[in-house]
């Protein structure tokens, strides 16, 4: 008896404990989604539970949000960033992970360690120094001014996670190939490529979620609205004066929260074998 | 097909010799197997010859020219690799295709001649299968099939029997064995599995710390070991040593039978002091020591169970062995083979 | 024979030479990355030491060399001394708040229940979206008159209605809720790290300390925890470098306000090098950054190598 009373007790303290955790990271978000809904009235009411609707739902912001704001814009700049920036990281980050992984022995895994310490070296100590040069090529307030910097994250931490992958394919393959008849590039193109697909859609994810979730570089760089990334829009540019129009930049918040949400959980698994990057052999 | 030599190839990994000095004739048509432990340098020798390593130093001729500077793709050779190495992402067919695809051979061709690989190695039924769908068996007659189709030069095998399990592995033995006298392609065969070498080789060379210790057919590597490593390397149960006049003598396990077994004339007598014995079956091998000799090296003696009376050789007991005086090797103080006076 | 001898004869061109080596090779291919970050991350690193020795402003861009007077200055000056004990107790309490969370979450997760991966999913938004955007949302909760955290503090009868905080507007209050907010984006990040160390340790070396008599708390904390460090000590590196060097969370939740009570590093080196023009002093500012994070590297390199071993 006092036994199952023991296990009842552990078995909803460890029920607790999960709710706990789940309210404590989901709770802004249901926030910002009840709030998308709400009636300004509804919203601005202190009498109001705040936790439900009392008026109906409403779609009022998130048509303002389309209607009357750069949203539209915003969401475009980005996913213009974000292609851009994928297409240059691809193009830097998936031979250098292959290089390094293959092709450059012991000083490869010395370079590829140093290459991604540089992802460690923060915004906050290059932007000053990169607002001057991005002025300097004429390129200050303008969207492409993210294009050219947001690879020197991307590359960094998308060679480190490429490199692990490639590691993993098996070297017969591309030696088998190269033996009937290709060149080590052809081998390259022929085998690893087509057989690292998974891998490389994965650094196209997380690249494009890296550029969304970009502040500092977008606050540093950009300052007319029109050029703005979604990020850097809903979180600076829907506040009038000093008034915020909370229904709208939650709605706001909450279209850009989903997409980067949807990703990562289902690329999570991948990522983390990428970040530990055969730590565990 | 072409013959094969190499004059003093030298390979060293960040100082470090792996084949230290290998010179090495194989005739055209010829079955050559590099026998030794792993990390002997077999298989780097091996992929300099393929063209996968260049080596610090030496030649390597094909068909009498010098391939150093070329890459694999113009040397002409096949390989097959321990894990055989498919595309994983083709179709068997497109996996024996690949190589001659390659080398642009006009489709048609590569058709019949797909066709005839997978006839020859009877894996047309799994022609449209994926590398994965496939046994291990299989895979390595796609393998090999793979590397057959473009009619290679030489076909170098690295332990391409590794991965199967035992009683595959002596099919698949005789399988390569036959299939290479049939087509005539000159072979190098890697492996450190003494019954492949023995049982496939036209020649083996026996490799050891980057170096040839011996090359000759199965028959003189086993009668004939050429050095202590070769002898004891070579056989299971290896060949018995004794320490004898400053050098060794060796005598293989089969060799040491009890007296009234071995015809009176040229023989060696010992007292063989039986410490215990193991019955497989096929023979019965006994442990002990030999009396009145200072070696502390356990000997065995391997008998054919039906002709003993194994009864009365009982374990704690002396009895009286002997080895024909022929069947003695002796190796110098520095394990080098020499005549037995 | 005859294909080889083809071959021999013909030419090899020089492209077909670059292809076949596989050093050049693997030079070639390694050479836009390294270019794009040396020319990208190594030359304003560069500049910006330069700048912190020099005097140079938007309006007056001078290169001239001062020497540490720039430094000299900032260290006189209250506003950065406050911005810097700041910096660190942000980061030392965001940290020890998530790990703690993190581990404790780990452990929750650890244990397979119906509903896991979804409850996964929920507890992974905070470090999956765009933090700005997540900031946005507890300024919202933090509001001064429309509080949600108020109304429920007050609505379980913990808070009596006349002592709402005005949570943003009081230093301490403030100071509290970024160290929070950063706390609670971190902490899904410790979950997985210590989830993805946990998971990798090898089930038979947890059968065998258990079998040799190992306890729970033994197995966790002899076993688990030691073959673990590695990548934990790697994935609180990347947490602290990462929040030591943030703005965003004080700059879109407080503004450094107020009064200063939660300025940061990276939000004073903005203040200052962006905002103000003073590039040569926000470079200084920013540059004290630099000590703390080439230790938290030093430190982070050694583990790399262990776990190589």
């Amino acid at each position: 008896m006092s036994r199952a009373l023991a296990n009842v007790a552990r078995e909803s303290g460890f029920a607790a404990t999960v709710a706990f955790f789940v309210i404590l990271a989901a709770f802004p978000f249901y926030w910002m989604l009840i709030t998308a809904f709400k009636t300004n009235a509804d919203l601005y009411d202190l009498s109001n539970m705040p936790l439900w609707f009392t008026d109906p739902p409403t779609f009022e912001h998130i048509r303002y949000l389309f209607e009357k704001t750069l949203f539209t814009q915003w969401l475009l700049n980005s996913a213009i960033i974000g292609v851009c920036v994928v297409a240059i990281t691809l193009v830097c980050a998936v031979p250098a992970g292959y290089s390094l992984a293959r092709m450059t022995g012991r000083n490869g895994e010395a370079l590829g360690i140093g290459i991604f310490l540089t992802y460690l070296v923060p915004p906050t100590l290059l932007f000053l120094p990169l607002s001057r040069i991005i002025t300097m090529l004429g390129l200050q307030d303008s969207l492409w001014s993210l294009v050219l910097v947001y690879p020197t994250f991307t590359i960094p931490f998308c060679t480190w996670l490429l490199m692990g992958f490639f590691k993993a394919v098996p070297r017969e393959i591309e030696e088998a190939a190269i033996v009937d008849g290709c060149s080590n590039l052809g081998a390259f193109v022929k085998m690893v490529i087509p057989l690292s697909v998974p891998a490389i859609l994965t650094v196209v994810i997380f690249t494009f979620t890296l550029t969304l979730q970009e502040f500092v570089y977008a606050l540093t760089f950009i300052s007319s609205a029109g050029e703005k990334t979604i990020t850097l829009g809903v979180a600076t540019d829907l506040v009038r004066g000093d008034i915020y129009f909370w229904g709208e930049l939650m709605a706001g918040a909450l279209i850009a929260a989903i997409p980067v949400a949807i990703a990562y959980n289902f690329f999570l698994d991948r990522f983390i074998s990428g970040i530990t990057g055969g730590a565990v052999k | 097909m072409a013959a094969v030599r190499t004059t003093d190839i030298v390979k060293r990994f960040e100082g470090l010799a792996a084949v230290n000095g290998i010179s090495l004739s194989i005739a055209d048509g010829e079955f050559m197997v590099l026998l030794g432990p792993s990390g002997c340098g077999k298989t780097t020798f091996l992929r300099i010859i393929c063209g996968l390593e260049n080596q610090t130093s030496g030649d390597v001729f094909i068909g009498g020219n010098v391939v150093n500077e070329l890459p694999p793709r113009a040397r002409g050779v096949a390989m097959m690799f321990q894990s055989y190495g498919l595309y994983p992402h083709y179709k068997v067919r497109d996996n024996i295709a690949f190589p001659l695809r390659t080398q642009r051979v006009p489709s048609a061709e590569i058709k019949v001649k797909v066709a005839w690989a997978a006839k020859l190695l009877g894996i047309s039924h799994l022609l449209d299968r994926r590398p994965r769908q496939l046994s291990g068996g299989e895979r390595q007659r796609v393998a090999l099939a793979r590397a057959l189709v473009r009619e290679p030069t030489v076909l170098l095998l690295d332990e391409p029997l590794s991965n199967l399990d035992a009683k595959l592995r002596a099919s698949a033995r005789n399988e390569i064995k036959q299939f290479q006298q049939r087509v005539g392609t000159t072979t190098i065969y890697v492996t450190h599995d003494q019954v492949e070498a023995m049982g496939m080789g036209d020649r083996i060379a026996v490799i050891d710390g980057g170096r040839i210790r011996q090359i000759g057919t199965p028959a003189a590597i086993y009668d004939d070991p050429a050095d202590r490593f070769v002898a004891t390397f070579v056989g299971s149960p290896p060949m018995n040593m004794v320490a004898w006049n400053g050098g060794h003598l060796g005598f293989r396990p089969e060799n040491l039978l009890p007296r009234e077994m071995v015809e009176d004339g040229e023989v060696a007598e010992f007292s063989f002091r039986v410490e215990r014995s193991e019955y497989l079956g096929s023979e019965r091998i006994f442990y002990g020591k030999l009396d009145g000799l200072p070696s502390t090296a356990e000997i065995t003696a391997k008998l054919p169970p039906a002709h003993v009376n194994w009864k009365s050789i009982r374990p704690g007991e002396c009895h009286p062995f002997a080895v024909r005086r022929s069947a003695l090797c002796y190796f110098d103080k520095d394990g080098k083979r020499a005549a037995l006076h | 024979m005859v294909a080889i001898t083809e071959k021999l004869a013909k030419p090899q061109s020089r492209l077909q030479f670059v292809l076949d080596r596989p050093r050049v090779l693997g030079a070639l291919f390694v050479s836009p990355a390294v270019l794009y970050v040396l020319a990208l991350v190594g030359i304003p690193l560069c500049l910006a030491i330069y700048y912190s020795v020099s005097a140079y402003t938007i309006y007056n861009q001078d290169y001239s060399f001062v020497g540490l007077r720039n430094f000299i200055q900032i260290f006189q000056d209250d506003v950065f001394l406050r911005t810097l004990w700041n910096t660190f107790l942000f980061t030392l309490g965001s940290q020890i708040l998530g790990l703690i969370l993190g581990k404790f979450g780990a452990l929750v997760l650890l244990r397979p229940f119906p509903g896991r991966k979804l409850v996964r999913a929920l507890i992974i938004l905070p470090w999956a979206v765009p933090i700005a955007i997540a900031t946005v949302a507890w300024e919202w909760m933090f509001d001064s008159l429309y509080s949600v955290i108020n109304w429920i503090l007050i609505a379980l009868g913990l808070m009596n209605p006349a002592d709402a905080p005005n949570w943003l507007g009081d230093p301490h209050l403030a100071m509290i809720c970024v160290i929070v907010v950063n706390a609670w984006r971190f902490f899904p990040f410790a979950i997985v790290i210590f989830l993805a160390g946990i998971t990798a340790v090898p089930q038979d070396v947890i059968d065998a300390a258990t079998v040799d008599g190992a306890g729970f708390w033994r197995r966790n904390y002899q076993i688990i925890l030691p073959m673990i460090a590695p990548i934990v000590v790697v994935g609180l590196i990347f947490g602290t470098v990462f929040t030591f060097t943030d703005l965003s969370i004080v700059y879109l939740l407080t503004m450094g306000g107020p009064v200063n009570a939660t300025s940061v590093l990276g939000f004073e080196g903005f203040q200052v090098g962006i905002l103000s023009g003073d590039v040569s002093h926000g470079a200084a500012i920013s540059l004290v950054m630099l000590p703390v994070l080439f230790i938290l590297v030093v430190v982070m390199l050694r583990f790399i190598r262990r776990r190589e071993i």
